[in-house]
């Protein structure tokens, strides 16, 4: 094994050098560049916003090459440390944060604001991994429920401020780490059981009452087609006029005339679908699945558990932001306000996505020099 | 893997991983595929309900309004005409200092400070890009000092909206009525007779007379611009254009010159005058004085100024012309046929005069306005002296029943049919309208009276020509009307454009038969010979005149008198005095013209004096003796005497 190690690492290719995932890449760059695009068209075909966005591509994409070149186990040692600071922060937001759009969500630190949560969305994979990869494969059920905590913690912490579809994507990253650990199904059922619970006590002790509505909306949009309602109605009006072919790049007249809400950030799928169609959104579904399947086909040739797991967390995540935005836009689940991941507008959550990315990149290419 | 087997098994741990992984993916697969399944439903399955309710989202249609129906005159003068009214609107959002801007435009063209306070309240309640009136009729000049300064303002513009416009004014006004803006009122009758779309563009509704008599003719169909809105409601492009369908332009049987001769005849005076083509009913003047300016109420007229007419003691706002007269001795040609219809009378039937007239056993004497009487008196004399003792005489002999189941064959009593509703009935008396009326059995003292056109009776000056229409043309019926003809817009598929004339068909009316023709000749020569005999009632007034008349005066009592009261108009109030009527028809042989004069509290003398002369002027102007009024220049030209006659026998 050593010796085909050696073959391989003398056929190392200049990608392998930089440390960059060849098919990984492009997948993304073909998600980044049809987002250009889009936001082009949903922002009213101003330049700016696309200038805007460029720029967060560029600083991203620097970004994710940056921690590719970081050996993944090195994480292991910084996961406790970080995490306990990541936690810190979040409770310093809840107790000192910035309060923008209803909820406080930013730390201002006098030379710059960022967002704990977001920070959150890799270290709580980290953490979780470095957790549960301490111990022999599949996990015993003390260490799941020690994990659960772990993730719970920070969940909840974002969850108050309030931040829904981001606790949800940390939760998910977490959980996703103790189902790819093995956590036996008799436990999965378990949760799910206490999970159902659950609901009743978010319903009535957790959620705002702006969450509630989101919800209720959800439940039945038309009762308030003018008020809350007024988003999913125009949304699902924009994807279902576009048809199976779409009205053309820049043609989508619920998006052109502004008839849909949040047309270059969350709803951006529904510009998308109005202007592309049924085609198009196959197509996209279709990329999608391919840097999904390549997240996993780099997890399972990963060679440590930690890094399997985070790898497997990473990637899944990813999906979760896919099924969660297209969901809400197309009416199946609730809108939280979770963007397109690395169409939407927004450079904050697309810098975290590829700073996984380079997790990922990281995990492809540093195999070898640590076992 | 030599090494720690036993701690740590890499080999199991991946395969655990990787069994956890497909389950994953599978997951995800499963999940990708709802998604796809959900967009494939919203896109496919619902795609045209979702594609209506996207076009419902962008597409609106703003209702054009068709440009109203002109009406024209007979000899195609323009009565009412669509002329462009200016105003100054001002868009919010193009403006860069609204407040600025609009105090130097005020400057410029004398807007009050009223109109701006005006303006800035209506501007809080209308989106910014959609444009405010500043100001809603601009002049002529302050468009012109506007249009060369409108380089410094921009956002504010002047719009030209069609509004009515009569350019006689009060001349046409009781016939054409007018078009004032659509009230609630309106807008509900609308609503109830389907017809509030058709209406959704439109500024104002017919009135009155023509206008309101033709409101459907005029209006047209309304026409659509399919404009692209977005969520703010602005007007990105217009996708579809339907045009409006003109209304129907609408030409009158009215002479407007002899409308003309009717208001200078009828000038200081009260009253109305009719004048009428008795081969097709059509009404060549219909006047009545005083009358008032329609224009006043296109804009909406002032309370001060609609005050000013609702308590004018001439009631301009009346039109007289359909308003019930006594129509005092003009009728009693209409009773000398009934009386030899009834064989009560011959034309050779004597009766005395003796300047009164009494009932047996009953103490009133019925006078003669000539108090020593007429002597001797058959039909012809009765007629052509209006003599009043013979007619007391018929009407008793006939009785009141007799008397009004005739009139009521004549018209009298009930609504001619003239194509405007603001008709009245008149009033024809009988024993049954009494009853209802009054509850009070009928007298044969009233019956007297009725003999000589007075008591209850009443009639307007429409019903007279009518009634004058029948007896000239031999019991032939018309009904009277001001509608010629109408000319419609088509629109060929091909794009060609013509307009289609279509001439009003009226039905022909049952006649009135008699059961002896040879008793309308007796009538017609008695109203012949009151004009042409030397020293009867209507001699004097047609003097000289160059075509063959014939009529028949008559004065109405308008205040009850005492019995053996003296009437003196000197010493009676002005608005007690008596009315004179006229009636008159001519030629002699085939009439082409009739008229009916009614003249309100003459200071002396009847008909013959007050009414007769009107009427005289009116045929004058008809038959081609030339009148130069300040207006003639303008529209006709001056056609020889010959091919006038020509034209109007053309109807």
């Amino acid at each position: 094994m050593r010796s085909t190690g050696q073959d391989q690492q003398k056929v190392r290719t200049l990608w392998q050098r930089l440390h960059l995932d060849i098919p990984l890449l492009l997948g993304i760059l073909t998600l980044l560049a049809l987002g250009l695009f889009l936001v082009y068209s949903a922002g009213g075909q101003e330049t700016g916003v696309v200038i805007r966005k460029a720029r967060s591509i560029g600083v991203a994409l620097l970004g994710m090459f940056i921690v590719a070149q970081i050996p993944p186990l090195a994480y292991r040692k910084w996961a406790v440390p970080v995490f306990i600071l990541g936690l810190l922060m979040l409770v310093s937001v809840l107790l000192f944060g910035h309060v923008g759009k209803g909820a406080q969500r930013w730390l201002d630190l006098g030379f710059i604001k960022f967002q704990p949560s977001e920070i959150m969305k890799l270290i709580v994979p980290i953490m979780i991994a470095w957790f549960v990869s301490q111990e022999n494969l599949p996990v015993k059920i003390s260490t799941v429920v020690l994990a659960f905590i772990l993730v719970l913690l920070p969940t909840l912490l974002i969850a108050k401020q309030p931040d829904l579809g981001t606790s949800l994507l940390i939760a998910s990253s977490g959980i996703f780490v103790i189902f790819l650990a093995g956590a036996s199904w008799r436990l999965i059922m378990v949760c799910v059981g206490l999970a159902s619970a659950f609901v009743p006590i978010l319903w009535m002790f957790l959620m705002k009452p702006y969450q509630k509505q989101r919800v209720m909306t959800f439940l039945n949009p038309e009762q308030d087609p003018l008020g809350s309602g007024y988003h999913i109605i125009q949304s699902k009006i924009a994807i279902g006029s576009g048809g199976i072919n779409g009205k053309g790049w820049l043609q989508g007249t619920q998006s052109q005339l502004e008839f849909l809400p949040e047309r270059h950030t969350d709803f951006i799928f529904s510009v998308f679908s109005e202007e592309f169609g049924l085609i198009g959104v196959a197509a996209l579904l279709a990329v999608y699945l391919f840097v999904v399947m390549r997240g996993l086909w780099i997890a399972v040739n990963a060679q440590h558990a930690f890094t399997k797991l985070l790898a497997g967390s990473l990637t899944l995540t990813f999906f979760v932001y896919v099924f969660v935005n297209i969901g809400m836009v197309s009416g199946l689940l609730p809108v939280v306000g979770v963007p397109l991941p690395l169409v939407s507008y927004g450079g904050t959550s697309m810098v975290t996505l590829m700073l996984g990315f380079g997790i990922l990149m990281a995990i492809s290419t540093h195999r070898r020099f640590h076992v | 893997m030599t090494r720690r087997v036993a701690i740590r098994n890499h080999s199991a741990e991946a395969n655990l991983f990787a069994r956890r992984t497909f389950i994953a993916f599978c997951i995800v697969v499963l999940v990708l595929l709802i998604l796809l399944g959900n967009v494939f439903t919203l896109q496919v399955e619902s795609f045209e309900k979702y594609q209506t309710r996207s076009n419902s989202n962008r597409i609106k249609l703003l209702p054009v309004a068709p440009n109203r129906g002109l009406i024209y005159d007979r000899n195609g003068v323009l009565l009412a005409d669509n002329k462009p009214v200016y105003s100054l609107e001002v868009i919010a959002e193009d403006v860069d200092d609204i407040e600025e801007s609009v105090a130097q435009v005020s400057q410029l063209l004398n807007i009050s400070k009223e109109r701006q306070s005006k303006f800035f309240k209506r501007m809080k309640r209308k989106r910014r890009f959609k444009p405010v009136e500043l100001h809603t009729r601009l002049s002529d000049q302050q468009v012109a000092l506007f249009s060369v300064n409108q380089h410094k303002f921009p956002g504010i513009f002047v719009n030209a909206r069609l509004k009515r416009y009569y350019p006689f004014s009060d001349l046409t006004t009781h016939n054409l009525g007018y078009v004032a803006r659509i009230n609630r009122k309106d807008a509900n009758k609308l609503e109830q007779e389907g017809k509030s779309e058709n209406y959704a563009a439109t500024y104002g509704i017919g009135r009155l007379g023509i206008e309101r008599y033709y409101e459907d003719m005029l209006h047209g169909s309304i026409g659509h611009q399919e404009v692209e809105i977005n969520n703010q409601g602005r007007v990105i492009r217009t996708l579809n254009y339907t045009p409006p369908l003109p209304g129907k332009d609408l030409t009158l049987t009215l002479d407007i010159e002899l409308q003309m001769i009717a208001k200078r005849a009828l000038s200081g005076k009260r009253g109305a005058i009719v004048a009428m083509d008795p081969r097709t009913g059509g009404i060549l003047a219909m006047y009545s004085n005083p009358s008032y300016d329609g224009n006043l109420f296109v804009h909406g007229i002032s309370s001060k100024n609609y005050k000013k007419l609702l308590e004018s003691k001439d009631l301009p706002l009346i039109n007289r012309s359909v308003q019930g007269y006594p129509p005092a001795s003009t009728v009693k040609p209409f009773l000398a046929l009934t009386g030899l219809e009834e064989n009560i009378i011959t034309p050779t039937t004597i009766v005395n005069d003796p300047g009164w007239y009494q009932l047996k056993g009953l103490p009133n004497k019925y006078r003669d306005w000539l108090p020593w009487g007429h002597g001797k008196v058959n039909l012809r004399k009765a007629i052509e002296q209006s003599c009043n003792i013979y007619f007391y005489d018929l009407a008793f002999k006939l009785g009141i029943t007799k008397i009004s189941t005739m009139m009521e064959r004549f018209g009298f009593g009930e609504r001619t049919g003239l194509d405007i509703h603001e008709e009245s009935k008149g009033i024809m008396p009988s024993v049954a309208w009494k009853r209802a009326r009054y509850n009070k059995s009928w007298y044969t003292g009233e019956t007297l009276s009725v003999g000589i056109g007075q008591s209850y009776w009443t009639v307007t000056p429409l019903q007279l020509t009518q009634a004058l229409t029948t007896l000239v043309n031999r019991g032939e019926r018309k009904i009277p009307h001001l509608l010629k003809a109408n000319s419609e817009l088509i629109i060929e598929s091909s794009g060609n454009a013509y307009h289609q004339i279509t001439p009003t068909v009226y039905e022909p009316q049952a006649p009135l038969k008699l059961k002896n023709d040879e008793h309308w000749n007796v009538v017609l020569d008695a109203m012949h010979s009151t004009v042409q005999t030397v020293g009867a009632t209507a001699h004097a007034a047609f003097k000289g005149a160059k075509y063959d008349a014939s009529g028949k005066t008559g004065s109405a009592q308008v205040a009850r008198r005492k019995q053996g009261e003296k009437y003196d108009a000197k010493t009676t109030s002005e608005n007690k005095r008596d009315n004179a009527m006229f009636i008159a028809f001519a030629p002699f042989e085939k009439p082409e013209i009739v008229v009916a004069v009614a003249i309100e509290n003459v200071e002396k003398g009847g008909g013959g004096t007050n009414a007769a002369p009107v009427a005289r002027q009116i045929m004058d102007q008809y038959f081609g003796d030339r009148v130069i009024t300040s207006h003639r220049h303008r529209f006709i030209k001056q056609p020889n005497s010959a091919s006038t006659h020509q034209a109007r026998e053309a109807e």
